[in-house]
């Protein structure tokens, strides 16, 4: 035997002696200690082998902005259009049913163009086209084209084309170009969201349905909690109420305010003041009414919403109003006649409420009035005759989307600004094509 | 004297503008706690995990809010517009409210393509993507299925790339947010060893869905959905539909019916009355159920309710 197999024998003879002294329990427990070690250096390394990645990762502090990390690839290919802007089409349409023919005239008020509420009958209304991007990383741009038959021959109008910057600091905003003022809550909104077929009164008799015109807004978000925004605008004043582009081209100029927040989680509100200062230069409006003058209007509005939980998709309630004060100062030259000094008041009002009480389908009901001086006898027989009328309509509606792209409504009008009520009957639809809409407060 | 007086009014407009320029131009004092902009809760909730104390979080919706359909609401347009960060779901979840939110904060930090913007589905491999574009098959996601957060995996992912976002634009705290990350990974991967556990009886279970929120659960989990109550994404069941289901669920029965908590539960009780088909109401996110306060208590609870219904 050599003496290597010697040494060898008695390790082994040594060990197993050894081995037979321990109980088998303190195996079992040896073994666990051993495993739960091994557990918690595995799950330790894998800590530091994320970290590692992470460092990997990790850009320097003094190049920290510079150089995001961008964590996946899209496998998506490029197209050539992939820069197109997002397009979207709006298709309205109405038919409608008046119990009496209607010349669109309200007694004490010059209404411009857009101010009456369309034929008895079907029609399709105004279609919109909206293409809007990001230019830049400063800019934003937004372009709306409204096709329309008027008067037999299809019309195009520019609606929008403005550009708004993105990142000018301190919560400021400026924006050029066409755009909806920012005066009044829903001036700014397109039509197809209204909740009604119509816009409310006032809107449709002191600022032809919604004021749109050319110029520079410029507007602040104030860095509080509770939402504040101010902001003014410099228009050319060419359209209604203003006109004529008078002051060289620079004949209305607006403020507003706004202010809004939440209420628990269920409610929320916005209110807001606006005032718009207008130069009327020789308006042309409906009846060939003339008016050469300033238009001072000042506005009042509110919107308060109700979501059980605040989800909106199940059940929501929104109540809207405002109130409208105006003066018109200046020259006024009824259809055909002379000129006649004319310095009056005017107001008006609306308030509705809409109330979704199940997915899909609202309800709605609206009450709006005017109000206006009475401007003496030398007005009687013209649009500012008040014939001792105090205009007022009342509405009810009842909508089903089927989608967020879709909607079908049903409302019913009785007409109390004219002489003689009107009743009217609507059947709406309201289809958006293309680019998802923002849904708007 | 209309020019004369309209000159006086760009004037008065003009000394309004100065006005505005100089109150903006006073330096506002600048809170020490990074603000930050979720989404949803369950972003808020990881941003609480990695930020801890070094950041302020408000989420612009609620457990018991569909994100599909939120309002730019004036609240909302106050807080983004004084976030440093922005962490949202992107791949369309919130595209009716949150480009007008960005839009209307004139806050360049958080504006999409900077670091303080962050999509978290842009991190993970997303499920569902369509076939077909075309809104006929409802309001789909053109990216994919956004609902991600019902993978506790996919949050590890979000989790690592966010302690990066926020060491970026706080480069200063980038070793605590660090520690936070390990600390929250740490415990989240022995969760989720825990969850894989008591979980492994409900694989291979068959179950209907209110909305296609629950892909990523299902992916997770083994979960096989067998049918959706809503026809096609965004568009309630009318009772066609939900006769249809129930002729199938007489074919081949499913295990359970599931919808989240801000779901319309209409359809899923009709179905579950017709059928005996038990149903289960999920958190889907974070403040969804009283159990689920954070992500932890999130899964705690969907698992404890699924649980609770398997057969």
């Amino acid at each position: 035997m050599c003496a290597k197999c010697l040494v060898m024998f008695l390790i082994y003879t040594i060990s197993m002696n050894a081995v037979s002294a321990v109980e088998t329990a303190n195996i079992d427990v040896l073994r666990k200690e051993l495993s739960e070690i091994k557990q918690a250096y595995e799950a330790r390394i894998s800590v530091l082998e994320e970290r590692i990645e992470s460092l990997e990762y990790l850009p320097q502090k003094s190049s920290a902005l510079a150089d995001v990390v961008v964590p996946k690839v899209s496998a998506v290919q490029e197209k050539p259009n992939d820069f197109n802007p997002s397009i979207g089409v709006v298709l309205t349409g109405t038919a409608s049913s008046f119990s009496r023919d209607n010349d669109s005239a309200i007694p004490g008020f010059i209404l411009g163009e857009e101010a009456s509420l369309g034929e008895d009958g079907f029609s399709v209304g105004e279609t919109e086209f909206n293409a809007k991007a990001n230019i830049d990383d400063k800019f934003f741009g937004n372009y709306t084209l409204a096709v329309a038959d008027e008067n037999g021959s299809t019309e195009v109008e520019l609606e929008e084309a403005w550009f708004e910057t993105l990142a000018l600091s301190q919560g400021l905003k400026l924006r050029g170009g066409r755009f909806f003022s920012g005066i009044a809550y829903r001036n700014q909104f397109h039509r197809h969201a209204d909740d009604f077929v119509d816009r409310p009164l006032p809107y449709r008799v002191f600022l032809n349905g919604q004021y749109l015109d050319d110029g520079i807004q410029l507007s602040w978000l104030a860095p509080t909690d509770l939402f504040i925004e101010v902001g003014a605008e410099w228009l050319r004043g060419a359209k209604f109420p203003a006109g004529g582009s008078g002051g060289d081209g620079k004949g209305a100029w607006s403020l507003f305010g706004r202010a809004g927040g939440d209420v628990g989680v269920s409610h929320s509100w916005q209110a807001g003041l606006s005032w718009l200062s207008a130069r009327a230069k020789d308006r042309v409006s409906a009846d060939d009414d003339g008016f050469d003058g300033d238009v001072d209007l000042a506005i009042v509005d509110g919107v308060w919403k109700w979501a059980p939980h605040g989800n909106l998709y199940r059940t929501n309630l929104k109540l809207e109003g405002a109130l409208f004060w105006q003066n018109q100062d200046g020259m006024f030259a009824p259809g055909g006649g002379g000129s006649l000094a004319y310095d009056e008041d005017q107001w008006g009002g609306y308030l509705e409420g809409v109330y979704q009480f199940m997915p899909q389908w609202r309800a709605g009901m609206r009450y709006a009035r005017l109000d206006a001086d009475d401007p003496g006898s030398a007005f009687s027989g013209t649009s500012l005759d008040t014939l001792g009328v105090s205009p007022k309509i009342y509405a009810a509606m009842l909508d089903w989307s089927n989608s967020e792209f879709s909607r079908l409504r049903l409302q019913y009008s009785r007409d109390d600004s004219d002489i003689k009520p009107v009743d009217r009957f609507y059947l709406q639809y309201i289809m958006s094509l293309g680019a998802h809409g923002a849904h708007r407060f | 004297m209309p020019t004369a007086r309209t000159g006086f009014e760009g004037g008065k407009m003009l000394r309004f503008i100065l006005l505005v320029s100089i109150v903006t131009s006073i330096p506002l004092p600048s809170p020490a706690a990074l603000s930050v902009f979720a989404c949803e809760p369950e972003w808020a909730a990881l941003a609480r995990e990695v930020g801890g104390g070094l950041v302020k979080v408000v989420s612009a919706t609620t457990g018991m809010q569909d994100p599909h359909h939120i309002q730019a609401r004036p609240s909302l347009i106050a807080r983004i517009r004084k976030a440093d960060f922005v962490i949202c779901t992107g791949a369309g979840l919130e595209s009716g409210w949150l480009p007008l939110l960005l839009r209307r904060a004139s806050n360049p930090r958080i504006q999409p393509g900077q670091p303080g913007y962050l999509a978290t589905t842009t991190v993970v491999s997303l499920l569902d993507r369509p076939q077909r574009l075309d809104r006929a098959e409802g309001d789909i996601h053109v990216q994919g299925n956004p609902h991600i957060q019902m993978n506790p995996h996919n949050l590890t992912a979000v989790a690592k790339v966010l302690a990066q976002r926020l060491s970026a634009i706080d480069p200063d705290n980038a070793e605590q947010y660090q520690k936070k990350l390990d600390d929250f990974l740490a415990r989240w991967r022995s969760a989720i060893g825990r969850w894989e556990q008591t979980a492994a009886p409900l694989k291979g279970m068959t179950v209907v869905v209110q909305h296609r929120s629950w892909a990523y659960l299902n992916q997770w989990l083994g979960l096989e959905r067998v049918a959706t109550i809503e026809p096609k994404p965004g568009v309630p069941p009318g009772s066609g539909d939900l006769a249809r289901l129930v002729a199938q669920m007489e074919r081949q029965p499913a295990d359970m019916i599931m919808y989240a908590a801000y779901q319309d539960k209409r359809g899923a009780t009709w179905l579950s009355e017709h059928t005996g088909i038990v149903k289960v109401e999920l958190p889907f996110t974070v403040g969804g159920s009283e159990a689920a306060q954070d992500l932890f208590g999130l899964f705690d609870d969907t698992l404890h309710k699924l649980l609770a219904v398997a057969p």
